[in-house]
């Protein structure tokens, strides 16, 4: 049995970055596990830009992000356990882990950060008819064997999903010289950031089928095409628009789950609308010492936004190891209305870090101009105009302690002006 | 010259092939697909039933309650999960009620044990997520659950090893009787000398037998489409609940698997294709509205897969089963749909007797080996026997598939195993690569590379399943040779 300061699980920007400033915060004993033979994460696969505008104000690849944490994290002596897999993780922060190294590992950690990320939702999840055949791929995999692998999974695409992969898969294809039909999109607006929308669909000519889907799988084999079909107000397929279209290959974008078996084996409390563990304003779960960053905790759209996050994990775990756990109470932070989610999902204002609390949020609808409205019991407490509001951009303000203090709730609502009034319950 | 010909890698043509390799015979097997179990055994409801269901007289009773109890047997041997957790028919009126009555009074003709009626109030105890609608149910404890194609690999790796040759990808093209007796079986790639033919054709069987010249008879395809939940969901129900029975099918079932999921389905249409394997979304809601009312809250966000399987009807509604009166040496075994899987065992015996009927002598061999080598299923071992097989074999400690947790090892074992792995869906079926709540995203790729490296092929050359199913289209940059691209604006 080792015995560890604080472990991070996960070798991706949220469990590099994590380690990164943990270390500079003094924690001598940094422990990073990664199933892969390379730290990184996902952004090795990322060769495109748009990378660290907010971290370092440029435009760095997913490979040149990573590569800047991964030698801090080698300047600062961060250990990096690589091609090992935790396969079981305690409440009081336990591990067994496997490499081939090493056999069966096991780890008692004063702290542990969950940085695990999330994984593509597939087709079984959104349950598409048709046939079984090669040729149908998350958008993710298909990122993998182009980028990395060398290898081509089609010649002719169809893409379902507009989520951000999606959209830079098929900018990427069409320069290795595939063809890319079209992007499906059943939502009456795109699921990615809209400068991916722009920069590669438009500037390619690629269609974007808003308020479509694919309804039909066809090939016994391979894929020899897909029926897609326009779909209703509610999202049922209007079978007298149906129309075939050929291709060898279909490429999933439809969504991105945190990866959060391990959490769920370890009772963590998870919040079944993010998909990630309950957290509180340090990023502390429902265990103690046991802390979520980056995708596993939620879906982010920016990597940079997962770096500022791993950040504040590891501080939370740095405060952790200086003066142990403390029974906080809590007060909830409450989802009004036209908002998904709100993180953290509860504060203890007395404790919040450096004076304030950065909110993170999605919204349920695009809408052109809205109102954020941020109450306690005592009416509001904050608000702030946002434009272009839209599911796929994430909104995050800042609350200071002082705003906050006294409440024994804080609740977000957002109010679309100039459409519906939506009074708050 | 070969003893006996096997036509179909199926539960039943692979039961029978394993069945013949303990007697000093030659016997070959031909199967048209890249591996066994690629037809109906393997999308079928996996359930071996207790055989309450088939009409007194048929050849589906009587197959299915002797071959019921012969599984424990044959399990054990081959070291194949099985377990007998037992079926609950669920009435939720009167009127189905007394369905239930008629069901236990037919089982009791069939001469299935142990049949009881349990009320409402045991049954809500035995199953807390059923509908609090129900009546009664009809309680069967013999009945069990398997997994239909690691049973049909393991019997197949077991004949093997017992010398069975096993000959895949080798559709038969043509039979025909020989001036000197005995038959000819024709693939692509040769023709079989035998003395014997069985046609285990499954779907396809009538037309194998019309190609002999044997009895004419038909096949109709009937589908039957699945939802299989992730595993977190596997303990919603313990047994496997049926609805009241109507006159074409046994209904929508709810039942676990061996592996710790649950899934949802069959209906029953009769579809023109015999390869007409696509899932519908007319099906998807059918089977959703039909589960629905057993167990009303599915958590339908959390369904990894969907498929589809053919049921081989035959125009008698019954299994056909005989030594050809036409063809001498040719045996039919057709329309083994519902419950084939459970009959299977005792189809082999009645085989096996048709055999020695027609003239077969059969020999024990001294060295009939049983069992198959050891799966180190990974997943299953507790730490201790993870670390002593990681320290044996270091490749047992790279994670290859992380939702089902599979090793580089076992995913090479797959692929050296006697009838070794070939593609991607045979490795799948073997170690449950792939078969995750990610559907083989993560680890696709990771499994390619393995088959590319342990067979000495391209990676191109990788398919899911078989000859047509490549999984890549080319290298990069290679298509804008070729193809082109579109400027940018």
């Amino acid at each position: 049995m080792q015995n560890r300061e604080l472990v991070i699980i996960g070798g991706g920007p949220a469990g590099l970055s994590a380690a990164v400033e943990a270390r500079k915060l003094g924690i001598k004993d940094v422990l990073v596990i990664d199933r892969e033979s390379e730290p990184g994460g996902i952004l090795k696969q990322c060769i495109h830009t748009g990378f660290g505008l907010h971290i370092f104000n440029e435009e760095l690849t997913g490979p040149e992000y990573a590569e800047r944490f991964i030698e801090e994290a080698e300047r600062l002596g961060v250990e990096i356990m690589l091609d090992t897999m935790v396969l079981e993780l305690t409440a009081d922060r336990r591990l067994v882990a496997i490499n081939s190294r090493e056999g069966l590992v096991e780890i008692k950690a004063k702290t542990v950060i969950l940085a695990m990320g999330c994984r593509e939702r597939t087709r079984g999840a959104i349950n598409i008819p048709g046939f079984r055949p090669a040729g149908v791929f998350t958008a993710g995999t298909a990122q993998r064997f182009v980028n990395i692998e060398g290898y081509m999974p089609g010649r002719k695409i169809v893409i379902l999903g507009s989520g951000d992969i999606g959209l830079i898969m098929a900018r990427r294809l069409t320069l290795e010289g595939a063809e890319v039909q079209c992007v499906v999109e059943i939502m009456p607006y795109s699921n990615g950031l809209i400068r991916n929308v722009v920069q590669c669909l438009e500037d390619y000519d690629i269609p974007l089928l808003l308020k479509h889907t694919v309804v039909n799988i066809h090939g016994r084999k391979r894929v020899e095409g897909v029926t897609i079909a326009e779909v209703d107000d509610d999202m049922k397929p209007v079978m007298e628009t149906a129309r075939f279209v050929s291709c060898d290959t279909l490429l999933l974008s439809v969504g991105l789950i945190p990866e959060n078996e391990l959490s769920r084996m370890t009772n963590i409390e998870i919040d079944e609308v993010t998909g990630g563990p309950v957290v509180n304003q340090r990023l502390e779960t429902s265990l103690p010492g046991i802390f979520a960053c980056g995708n596993v905790l939620h879906v982010h759209d920016l990597v940079d936004y997962v770096t500022q996050e791993a950040v504040l994990a590891a501080r939370g775990a740095a405060l952790y190891l200086a003066s142990g756990s403390k029974k906080y109470e809590h007060i909830p932070v409450v989802t009004g209305d036209n908002l998904r989610y709100v993180l953290p999902q509860r504060i203890n204002v007395d404790a919040v870090l450096e004076g304030k609390v950065n909110f993170f949020m999605r919204s349920v609808r695009p809408m052109a101009k809205a109102e954020l409205f941020i109450e306690s019991e005592w009416g509001v407490i904050k608000s702030r105009t946002l434009r272009h509001v839209r599911p796929s951009e994430m909104i995050s303000i800042q609350v200071s302690r002082d705003e906050m203090i006294g409440s024994e709730i804080i609740k977000f609502r957002l109010q679309e002006e100039g459409g519906r009034v939506e009074h708050g319950n | 010259m070969i003893d006996v010909a096997i036509v179909g890698g199926g539960v039943v043509g692979c039961m029978i092939a394993r069945k013949l390799s303990r007697y000093q015979l030659k016997v070959v097997l031909v199967e048209k697909e890249d591996d066994v179990a690629s037809g109906t055994s393997k999308a079928n409801s996996a359930v071996i039933h207790a055989g309450y269901d088939a009409k007194p007289g048929t050849l589906k009773a009587k197959l299915n309650v002797q071959g019921n109890p012969l599984y424990d047997e044959i399990c054990r041997e081959l070291d194949v999960p099985f377990k007998r957790i037992g079926s609950l028919v669920v009435a939720l009126n009167e009127e189905e009620v007394n369905v239930l009555e008629e069901l236990m009074e037919r089982g009791k003709n069939n001469g299935v044990p142990n049949l009881e009626i349990i009320n409402r109030e045991k049954l809500l105890e035995m199953e807390p997520n059923i509908t609090s609608e129900s009546r009664a149910a009809l309680y069967a404890p013999t009945a069990g659950i398997i997994c239909p194609y690691e049973l049909t690999i393991a019997l197949a790796e077991n004949a093997c090893l017992n010398g069975v040759d096993i000959k895949l990808n080798s559709p038969v093209i043509g039979i025909r009787a020989e001036s000197g007796g005995g038959l000819s079986v024709e693939t692509p790639g040769e023709i079989i000398h035998t003395r014997y033919v069985i046609n285990a054709a499954g779907l396809f069987a009538d037309e194998i037998s019309r190609m002999a010249g044997a009895e004419d008879y038909s096949i109709t395809p009937r589908k039957g489409e699945y939802l299989i939940f992730d595993r977190r969901f596997g303990d919603i129900v313990n047994r496997v609940i049926f609805p009241s029975p109507t006159k074409i099918s046994k209904g929508i079932l709810v039942c676990p698997t061996v592996d710790g999921n649950f899934f949802i389905g069959p209906n029953s249409n009769d579809v023109r294709e015999k390869d007409d394997v696509s899932v519908t979304l007319q099906g998807i809601e059918e089977i959703v509205r039909g589960a629905r009312k057993l167990i009303p809250r599915l958590p339908l966000m959390h369904v990894i897969a969907s498929f589809a399987g053919l049921r081989a009807v035959s125009n008698t509604n019954d299994f056909v089963i005989g030594a050809s009166k036409k063809v001498r040496g040719f045996i039919n075994i057709g329309g083994i749909q519902s419950p084939g899987l459970s009959a299977a065992p005792a189809i082999t015996e009645m085989v096996v007797d048709i055999l020695k009927e027609e003239g077969l002598e059969l020999k024990e061999k001294s060295n009939y080996n049983p069992g198959r080598p050891q799966i180190n299923k990974f997943r299953l071992f507790n730490n201790e026997e993870k670390k002593e097989l990681i320290r044996r074999d270091p490749v047992y400690g790279r994670v290859v598939c992380r939702c089902e947790t599979v090793t580089e090892g076992e995913i090479i074992d797959a692929i050296r195993r006697p009838l070794g792995a070939r593609s991607l869906d045979a490795v799948k079926r073997r170690t449950r690569a792939g078969m995750g709540r990610c559907q083989g995203g993560f680890c696709s790729p990771r499994v390619m590379a393995i088959l590319a490296r342990e067979l000495g092929i391209d990676p191109l050359e990788v398919t899911k399943c078989g000859s047509g199913s490549e999984m890549l289209k080319g290298r990069t940059k290679e298509f804008i040779e070729t193809g082109g691209v579109k400027s940018a604006k």
